[in-house]
């Protein structure tokens, strides 16, 4: 992998451009892998990245069925933040964020890591309670998150709407500093590309058809439309596609996939610096280096695999754009699109081992999942390299729907990731 | 007149001059005009900067898919940044501002950014810029932000307005071309409701630009004009000009945006500006048209440079000049149809360049080059001349570039059929090898949307005849006898031929695809070239087609030189998605009526009229307001809160607890339904009794309570918790209709139907027992219900406590609410009665531990977390969330146990939300809880606390520590009741 520089870039100037390498090789499946990673989005990709990168492995295979990055790493709002509740939630997010403060460098990837800052507003009473209540918990956990008062929030964005006779007045903010956001595409493309130049083969237009499993009941590979794969090791890692891959290996996944809308405005010069979430009336919205207005819809009522959420929730979300950034009223919708979600039933991920010997699942991401990509791609590696949950991941296993120990942020807060 | 209008002709209204401004400077157009073609008419085409370059730019076309004329209008709040001038219709007075350009936008100082563009090629800022410190977001980001948007924010809240509309029709036509024309035709020649949409401000599409053509022997604006008379006479018809058809989703669902004032110089007061039309169409015809295609060659960008189509329109429609001497690029027959529409207005034609070595159709005796390509353009903010060569051929071999001046650059590329509903609907887009085009193919199978066809150019059909009769054939009712109608044409020129790619002989360097993005050929290959190998990586890694106008005129060039520098087919590369909306829509139009008071309604008692009278204070819970306390004069909350709950604790206070949720329970199974429901049995539960009910989630948390009184054998009044009330019949219902359909009972909201009115404290029956009729209270005993008259009112009399103190809560029909609260009020008189608010309300419970769901639960807590076991009937042979209390780490020790917290005496409560430790804190230990409700006990003369502490139980008397910012607080661990744990104060 030649470096990518800013003295790169000006000796390539010189060359007219044409010398450019591919960023990751176009590579044709093996008969046989020690480790498939089933779907290549940011996790799976940062998975095979940190299984090469920390644990030796060189003969991984990631498999796509399209092109990568294309599904929720893709689509998402792209919000990075840690300021979560619960100590397990705390500790795979920070450890994510982590990460994301040293990525680019890492990967060599500008993946314009930007902590712009994340405010979650706070409308009513109960709202003021479960920040505190976070912010309380994340400075006894060492995370920053702090309380700003409608006049600070103000501050902090200019543009929010922060008078006392709107219908939901702004209480007050949680603000996290180190939140912000990253540069989707970046994220895929980077990993790929470090993961590619470490000999891990990423092998787009590969749809997996089948999970085989040998007589002991052990993962055995997996068929794809461009082959049968050998593999003693498999990680599925599918978001909203989840359920129907487990299916082929006979685990019944607790996940229910929804679509998850976003859509962007037309791009404008700056005027929104950071990152506003308000989980009361359902909106959040970032402005991109591009100039557009990032804007997260809510999931639809009913679970479905069309990429194309109902025009009522996009329109919903509008609603309390305009009424809490009342100036970008006129802004208009430029692109409104749809990716599909996996939920689990405490709304927080599914990272380790399953029934089956061999055979890993990282899914059940819900709406919040790009912001833990370096993170869960870490974890997740260690997982399937040593056949057991890194420390971070340990308490995320399908097993706690049995047991009951859940890891519930959105019922401990009405929160959406 | 100015200098580049025609003397005659065009569809402007020459009675009436406009004055308007751009960029400060003063001209002059005529009604009908859209702001590009008045600027055209003053010989001017610079008009924007590009997006990354800051290249000038001019209109490219004559409308929606216009990558380049960006403006802002208007000022302050109305200003409205990043329309196409190519749309904004002309008024009097209408200011108008370039955008993205300093100082001014013939000298703009970002151009010199061109001048660096070798170094940022596709994708250049993912490979710099990661120097460590942050610095990326600190230095590089600010700046590369500060050079990207477009247009500005507006000035301040809009202050216009936006209405929406649901409307039904039988057959939706979207475009008012002559497919469109004669689909609506055909579809109302019976009666049919049809809805005709077009985005223009006028119908026509194509046919207002066929100077030339005939149709049944009429000129093409005659038969217009002719056809939508016609229409127009039939009731059964809608027809919206201005309304984009921008999203078209499953079961023929439409979204339309109509615009209805920003055309207008003074508006109506109080007129919305645009209207959102959600519409449901029996079936749709798309006649949406297609889009010329540019030609990608080197500097094919400036100012002066458009589609041959354009140029045509400008002629014909506005009577507008685009130039004086062109030089025309063509690849398609149509561009000959420009070529003798401007020369017959007077443009001198210069050279045709025509990319095919031959051509089949008239040529106007025009000067034509077969087998040339434009390769090049000189010119600052005009073009200037055009650099023609040879192409290889059968005719002419490899040549020199021979430099032909013009002011006009025409570009005939071929068009594009236009499939952005037709592939919103699902439908599934083929490409057509022979046409090099994508055409309306099947639709996916199982998915089909029903009734949805596509006629004339957006699938391929060309010429006016052929558009004509495809569009009545489509208009056609299903079912009846095609009538295969012929119409009479002449005089047009249908496209054929077209090209798609980077121009033969042109550099891929300022070859531009994207005009708005300056994306360039060399990008595109660039991007291949570093392995991006589906189209949508392209796309993403160069941005081609993701500017405002979403690749309308690129996308296709795109595909073609990525195929090209793949080596394969273009439909091996794929084809991006459309995706809604098909032009930009104003955020305000979704969010329409839905703003300020309205944007979610204002919930308020039946007493809250009351309330207010007496100066109380409100909060909003969910989309209730209720009093919060209610303040004497100059008191304060706290001493206002303080006094209440003395009134209630001494004497008797009244509480508006009308915003419980009520759900009323009926049927012969309706025990049976809530022995499911709730985690208490109800079977013996007598009529004229009361229980307090604990709903779980599956999962086994606690999700809702409240108490439930049996009115009947089949018949209960259950209620819920305030903000609970929607999710509680939310879930009931799911239950009983997927899991419980067995069950014969009905569920009935009347959250709105009962006022209720507490009267709680010692003093409360001396209160009551004067208003009651029918019923003993002596003898009602706490937990009863009766159905009885109060204050001469039908009422459902409850006799209940949240407040640890002898109660009553008093239902009545809402409309009788403010009379019985009245009644009660003056009753209450001579006993020292107050009202009390939630403030108070909430400390009365905490001082009696009891809980409010949502607030000392939180989704993660059992009954026996909280100490309720007693409320699971253990008899039961099944619960919602009963299995899930079975779980290991449901019963396992640890678990967070609803405890109370007290502090010193003279101390502030604690903060809700604070954490808990077993030690004196230091960051990075385990909180061992949280403190869930705190309030200043008056009664009790010191600050209360409740918390959820681990093993709370075996803890108490233990003391435990409170995190705080300034340092920890420490607290000693009791049990949840402060106040009477007795109960012998619920007698009076």
């Amino acid at each position: 992998m030649s470096r990518f520089s800013l003295a790169a870039l000006i000796r390539h100037a010189f060359a007219g451009n044409t010398g450019w390498q591919p960023q990751w090789r176009a590579a044709v499946p093996k008969p046989a892998y020690d480790v498939v990673i089933v779907g290549a989005g940011g996790h799976g990709l940062a998975t095979a990245y940190y299984l090469a990168s920390e644990h030796g492995l060189r003969n991984i295979a990631v498999v796509e069925r399209g092109w990568l990055g294309g599904g929720n790493t893709g689509r998402n709002t792209t919000i990075l933040r840690s300021n979560y509740l619960w100590p397990e939630s705390q500790g795979l997010y920070e450890h994510a964020l982590k990460l994301w403060e040293g990525l680019s460098r890492a990967l060599n990837y500008n993946v314009m890591y930007s902590p712009r800052g994340v405010m979650m507003l706070a409308h009513n009473h109960h709202d003021v309670q479960v920040a505190r209540r976070h912010i309380h918990a994340n400075r006894l956990s060492g995370i920053d998150n702090e309380w700003l008062t409608p006049a600070q929030a103000k501050a902090f964005c200019p543009l929010l709407n922060t008078a006392a006779d709107i219908r939901y007045p702004i209480l007050g903010a949680a603000l996290q500093r180190r939140g912000g956001t990253a540069r989707h595409d970046a994220v895929a493309w980077g990993f790929a590309r470090a993961a590619s130049a470490l000999g891990v083969d990423i092998i787009e237009n590969c749809e997996v058809t089948a999970i085989t499993r040998d007589a002991a009941g052990a993962v055995a590979g997996v068929e794809t439309t461009r082959g049968a794969i050998r593999a003693k090791r498999v990680g599925v890692v599918a978001a909203g596609h989840t359920s129907v891959l487990m299916a082929m290996a006979g685990v019944r996944m607790p996940l229910e996939s929804f679509p998850l809308q976003a859509l962007v405005s037309e791009p404008v010069k700056p005027a929104m610096p950071c990152v506003v979430m308000s989980n009361t009336i359902h909106a959040y919205m970032s402005q991109s280096d591009k100039g557009e207005m990032v804007i997260g819809a809510g999931t639809d009522v009913y679970t479905s695999y069309s990429q194309a959420g109902g025009l009522h929730i996009a329109a919903h979300t509008l609603e309390a754009i305009c009424e809490l950034f009342p100036a970008v009223r006129r802004l208009r919708m430029l692109r409104n699109w749809a990716g599909i979600v996996d939920v689990t039933p405490d709304r927080s991920p599914i990272i380790g081992l399953t029934p089956v010997p061999g055979l890993f699942v990282n899914c059940g991401w819900g709406t919040g999942g790009f912001k833990a990509t370096p993170g869960s791609g870490h974890v997740f590696a260690h997982t399937i390299a040593t056949g057991s949950p890194h420390p971070i991941n340990a308490g995320f296993t399908l097993d706690r729907f049995r047991t009951g120990r859940l890891i519930d942020e959105a019922a401990a807060a009405a929160v959406a990731h | 007149m100015t200098a580049f209008r025609l003397p005659s002709g065009g569809r402007i209204d020459r009675g009436r001059t406009l004055r308007f401004r751009f960029d400060g400077r003063s001209y002059t157009g005529y009604p009908g005009d859209t702001l590009a073609s008045a600027l055209l008419a003053n010989g001017v085409h610079l008009m924007g900067r590009s997006f990354k370059y800051h290249r000038p730019r001019g209109p490219v076309s004559a409308g929606a898919e216009e990558p380049n004329a960006l403006v802002a209008v208007g000022a302050g709040a109305r200003h409205t940044p990043n329309l196409r001038a190519t749309q904004v219709e002309l008024y009097d007075g209408l200011s108008a501002t370039s955008q993205n350009r300093w100082p001014s936008l013939a000298f703009d100082a970002g151009a010199a950014g061109g001048l660096l563009a070798p170094l940022l090629g596709a994708g250049f800022y993912y490979k710099t810029f990661m120097a460590p410190g942050g610095a990326w977001h600190r230095l590089y980001e600010p700046a590369i932000r500060r050079a990207a948007g477009l247009g500005t924010v507006p000035g301040g809240p809009d202050p216009d307005t936006y209405t929406q509309r649901y409307a039904h029709c039988d057959v939706l036509v979207v475009g008012a071309g002559p497919a469109g024309l004669a689909a609506a035709l055909a579809a109302s020649a019976n009666g049919a409701r049809v809805f005709l949409v077009d985005e223009q401000a006028e119908c026509g599409g194509g046919l207002l630009a066929e100077p030339e053509a005939l149709i049944e022997g009429k000129a093409a604006a005659a038969w217009l004009a002719e056809a939508l008379a016609a229409l127009a006479a039939r009731p059964g018809v809608t027809i919206l000009p201005r309304t984009t058809a921008f999203g078209c989703f499953a079961q023929n669902f439409v979204g339309l945006a109509e615009r209805l004032t920003d055309h207008l110089a003074a508006p109506l007061p109080g007129l919305a500006r645009e209207r959102l039309w959600k519409l449901r169409a029996g079936r749709v015809v798309l006649a949406t048209g297609a889009i010329e295609r540019p030609l990608v060659f080197a500097a094919n960008d400036r100012p002066g440079i458009m589609l041959a189509g354009a140029a045509r329109g400008y002629l014909a429609r506005w009577a507008v000049k685009p130039g004086t001497r062109a030089v025309l690029a063509v690849a398609d027959d149509s561009g000959y149809a420009a070529a003798r529409d401007l020369a017959r207005a007077g443009v001198a034609i210069a050279a045709i360049a025509e990319l095919r070595p031959h051509v089949a159709c008239e040529t106007f005796g025009l000067p034509v080059r077969p087998a040339t390509a434009v390769v090049g353009s000189i010119g600052r903010l005009r073009v200037a001349a055009a650099d023609l060569r040879p192409i290889g051929g059968d005719s002419v071999g490899g040549g020199g570039v021979e430099r032909v001046p013009c002011d006009l650059l025409l570009m005939a590329g071929g068009w594009t059929p236009s499939l952005h509903l037709f592939s919103q609907a699902r439908g599934k887009p083929v490409f057509d090898a022979a046409r090099a085009m994508y055409l309306p193919g099947e639709h996916r199978p199982g998915e089909a949307p029903d009734g949805l066809a596509s006629a004339g150019a957006c699938r391929g059909v060309f010429g006016l005849a052929a558009c004509l009769e495809d569009g009545y054939a489509a208009g056609e009712a299903r079912g009846g006898p095609a009538t295969g109608r012929r119409f009479a044409v002449s005089g047009d020129l249908p496209p054929a031929g077209g090209f798609e790619g980077l121009v033969p002989g042109s550099p891929a360097r300022k070859a531009f695809v994207d005009f708005q993005n300056d994306v360039q050929a060399a990008d595109i290959t660039q991007a291949v070239r570093e392995g991006f190998r589906s189209i949508e990586h392209v796309k993403r890694y160069t941005t081609t087609g993701m500017a405002t106008d979403q690749g309308k005129t690129s996308n296709i060039n795109a595909l073609a030189i990525a195929a090209g520098a793949l080596g394969r087919p273009m439909p091996a590369v794929g084809l991006t998605t459309f995706r809604m909306p098909y032009t930009p829509v104003t955020f305000g139009s979704f969010a329409g009526h839905a703003r300020g008071e309205l944007f979610e309604p204002v919930r308020r008692t039946p007493m809250h009229a009351w309330a207010q009278a007496r100066g109380a204070v409100f909060e909003d819970v969910g989309q209730w307001q209720r009093a919060h306390h209610f303040p004497a004069p100059g008191e304060a909350a706290a001493d206002a809160v303080a006094r209440e709950c003395r009134a209630v604790r001494q004497r008797a206070g009244l509480f508006d607890a009308s915003t419980l949720g009520k759900i009323e329970v009926v049927g012969p199974d309706a025990a049976a339904f809530l022995d499911r429901l709730y985690t208490n049995s109800w079977a013996r539960l007598a009529p004229g009794r009361c229980r307090y009910g604990l709903m779980l989630n599956e999962a086994g948390f606690v999700m809702d309570d409240g108490v439930v009184g049996r009115l009947a054998a089949d018949r209960f009044h259950v209620t819920t918790t305030s903000s609970g009330a929607a999710a509680v019949l939310h879930h009931m219902e799911d239950y009983l209709q997927t899991e419980f359909s067995d069950l014969r009972c009905w569920l009935t909201s009347v959250t709105e139907q009962w006022a209720v009115i507490a009267v709680q404290g010692p003093r409360a029956r001396a209160i009551v027992a004067p208003l009651v009729e029918g019923v003993d209270l002596a003898a009602f005993a706490h937990m009863s219900v009766a159905e009885c008259r109060v204050a001469g009112f039908p009422a459902r009399l409850f006799r209940v406590s949240f407040t640890g103190e002898l109660g009553f809560e008093i239902n009545v029909p809402a409309g009788h609410g403010q009379a019985v609260w009245e009644a009660v009020w003056a009753q209450g008189k001579a006993h020292g009665l107050e009202p009390y608010g939630t403030e108070a309300m909430h400390v009365l419970r905490a001082e009696k531990g009891y809980i409010v769901v949502g607030q000392d639960t939180d989704g993660t807590v059992t009954p026996d977390d909280l100490g309720l076991s007693w409320a699971i009937g253990k008899a039961k042979p099944d619960f919602v969330g009963r299995r899930s209390l079975t779980r290991p780490d449901m019963l396992a020790e640890g678990r967070m146990q609803l405890v109370g917290l007290l502090t010193d005496a003279a101390s502030a409560p604690l903060e809700e939300g604070a954490q808990i430790t077993a030690a004196p804190p230091r960051t990075g230990m385990a909180a061992i809880g949280h403190v869930t409700s705190a309030y200043r006990s008056a009664t009790l003369g010191r600050p209360i606390a409740l918390a959820l502490l681990a093993d709370g139980r075996a803890r108490i008397g233990q003391t435990v520590h409170i995190p705080m910012p300034g340092g920890s607080l420490a607290a000693t661990v009791a049990g949840p009741v402060f106040h009477d744990p007795e109960g012998a104060r619920l007698d009076g």
